[in-house]
């Protein structure tokens, strides 16, 4: 084979991320290779992506890296939903993971040229003094209170310090707002999922959302323009949260304190899974600026109630059927498909 | 993956000269909204509401009375700025309404962080148009979306003061309304009110009780010697409203720099805090009665 095209790897591939990008980029002939990463098993259907598996901290990646001569690394395995594991595992992953990338895509001789790290919008924080729209070069005004957003702070101080030591790199940081769509399960979507959805009392934020097939075509954007900086990724619009509730047909119960709702909620911590930092935004809400990112062209498929729109007809139709039947990985499965003599493939 | 790129008809046809595509403006996407809350928290339905019910406080009430309207223009950003007064502000809504039912355009006013805190009323604010006093908010307003936007840049010094001090100005901040204006290419549009001092006085002032609540100030005003410390909150004496708009004041600097010379802002900003501070003393010179103006 020629080894003209782009060989790419994706880490976290069996999250939900990793797994729509490595499909996504499965369908671009351009892309001859594609690595994907990840503790666990992929969790979705993939034909010519290579699976790696890895251990917590990622400490394969350099030979990874050196062994496969990938010059694209797409970076989508950051953890911004706290409920999903305990601070000291995504401290690992976020911070220890994203250490020991760099170090491998830095290495003397790598052959990594562009970067493209998928980070969150939590990074602004939320807070009463913030601006209703942030920009890409403002910094939080709130105190940085949760594990998951001091994680992603140090992550992003890291790829800076990259960027600066390796400038024939094209690193691409982007931030995406709250992400709601048919597939994506989310603490939002999880509140939103019930009969009556919870709000804080006297607070009706502000809230804006990205839909998740424009998550994916936003990584791919970057990537196929080879566009560097930092972007926010976030649909047009920002609607209150009593609105977001009405869109999928339920109610708001402003069940939640305005005061001392923190220290409630650590009480009752086993029985929900509301994180500290979705508390803060279902009180002042989050605005970001997304001009940055459409500026280079990109162009987003839905608004922020769009987006909320989606999630809402898929919601709909799957309190009547349920949900679809999960995907599984097989090893021998796959082996055979991808190996097997007995197999028909089209030559490409 | 969808393409991005639009592709013109004439490149289908076989043309020898390469037809550049014409970029279409992008159709707009659907947006199933439900309210009509707008990216600032404000509902137009919720400010007409507002309008109906305090048009009677603003005719019969304050008997609101207004000069050199037409300086304020009918399209394009200007920043209003005024002088503050009365421990719970009546100056505010009285501007607001004015300015909404004669020139039939929004006006969006900025006031401190602390109203995002507080729960029910700083939902109510910000539907009826209240935005944080954030730099880059009024920026918005005033450059992007060529907004009315109206500022008090006494802040709480302005409806902290007590009664023997009343219409004596307060320093006008750091000029940061000058340096928004300026950044933003508008004009700053000074705004002259008397009778919101009279509404309700501020007797006396405790900076323990403050501190102890979280508040910039806590007063003690005539209304809650009057009325009761309830009712004292909302209960405003009828105080003749006088407004004078004063002639807007342009800066010939370039927009969306940086930042301005310091000096200059600071001169401005004095400037313009001397012009509604005369015209208060010119004001107040002609007034034959507090209650009947």
């Amino acid at each position: 084979m020629a080894g003209t095209g782009r060989r790419v790897l994706v880490t976290g591939l069996s999250t939900f991320w990793g797994g729509r990008v490595a499909q996504a980029l499965e369908q671009d002939p351009s892309v001859e290779v594609i690595v994907g990463l990840d503790t666990e098993e992929p969790t979705v259907e993939l034909e010519r992506t290579e699976y790696v598996k890895a251990d917590q901290s990622y400490s394969i990646l350099k030979r990874l890296v050196k062994a496969t001569r990938v010059d694209t690394i797409l970076h989508t395995f950051l953890v911004v939903d706290s409920t999903r594991s305990s601070s000291r595992a995504l401290h690992e992953l976020n911070v220890i993971g994203t250490m020991n990338l760099l170090a491998a895509a830095g290495a003397p001789g790598s052959s990594v040229r562009s970067l493209v790290v998928k980070s969150s919008t939590l990074v602004y924080g939320a807070g009463h003094r913030d601006p209703y729209w942030f920009r890409e070069d403002m910094s939080r005004t709130s105190r940085v209170g949760t594990a998951v957003e001091r994680s992603l702070l140090e992550v992003e101080d890291y790829l800076s310090d990259f960027a600066d030591d390796n400038p024939h790199v094209t690193v691409s940081l982007l931030r995406f707002a709250n992400v709601l769509g048919p597939d994506i399960r989310t603490p939002l979507s999880r509140l939103l999922d019930l009969p009556l959805v919870p709000a804080i009392a006297g607070f009706d934020p502000l809230l804006q959302f990205v839909e998740e097939n424009d998550v994916v075509r936003a990584i791919l954007h970057v990537m196929d323009r080879g566009i560097s900086g930092i972007f926010n990724v976030a649909g047009d619009g920002r609607l209150p949260w009593s609105e977001c509730a009405a869109l999928c047909g339920r109610r708001i119960l402003p069940v939640l304190p305005p005061f001392g709702a923190e220290r409630m909620l650590a009480a009752f911590d086993r029985f929900t899974e509301l994180p500290p930092e979705v508390l803060s935004l279902l009180r002042y809400g989050r605005g970001v600026d997304n001009t940055r990112l459409t500026s280079t062209g990109f162009r987003y498929t839905c608004t922020s109630a769009g987006a909320v729109d989606a999630y809402a007809e898929a919601a709909r139709l799957r309190r009547i059927v349920g949900d679809a039947p999960a995907y599984r990985w097989e090893r021998d499965v796959e082996t055979f498909f991808r190996t097997s003599s007995a197999v028909v493939r089209d030559e490409r | 993956m969808p393409d991005d790129r639009p592709v013109a008809e004439g490149e289908r046809g076989g043309a020898l000269v390469p037809i550049r595509p014409i970029t279409p403006e992008p159709a707009p996407l659907p947006d199933p909204r439900r309210s009509d809350v707008d990216g600032w928290g404000r509902s137009e339905r919720a400010r007409a509401l507002c309008r109906l019910l305090y048009d009677p406080i603003y005719r019969n009430w304050f008997r609101a009375e207004w000069e050199g309207l037409e300086k304020i223009p009918v399209r394009g950003g200007a920043l209003l700025v005024a002088n503050h007064a009365a421990a719970i502000p009546s100056d505010a809504p009285v501007i607001i309404h004015g300015i909404e039912t004669e020139l039939k355009r929004p006006v969006y006013a900025l006031a401190d962080f602390l109203f995002r805190q507080t729960p029910v009323v700083g939902t109510i604010w910000s539907r009826v148009g209240g935005v944080a006093a954030h730099p880059d908010n009024a920026y918005r307003l005033l450059r992007e979306q060529k907004e009315l936007v109206l500022v008090f840049p006494e802040g709480t010094k302005g409806t902290g003061k007590t009664y023997a001090n009343r219409y004596r100005l307060h320093r006008f901040g750091r000029g940061g309304f000058v340096e928004i204006a300026m950044r933003a290419g508008v004009p700053v549009i000074p705004i002259a009110v008397v009778g919101a001092e009279e509404s309700m006085p501020t007797l006396w002032r405790s900076s323990a009780l403050a501190r102890a609540l979280g508040l910039p100030y806590f007063s003690v005003t005539a209304n809650m010697l009057v009325l009761g410390p309830v009712l004292g909150l909302l209960g405003y004496f009828p105080a003749k409203f006088k407004l004078r708009v004063l002639d807007p004041v342009s800066f010939d600097v370039p927009p969306d720099q940086d930042r301005y010379s310091r000096s200059r802002v600071m001169e401005e900003a004095e400037g313009i805090r001397v012009s509604i501070q005369e015209a208060l003393y010119d004001m107040l010179r002609h007034r034959q009665s507090v209650w009947r103006g």
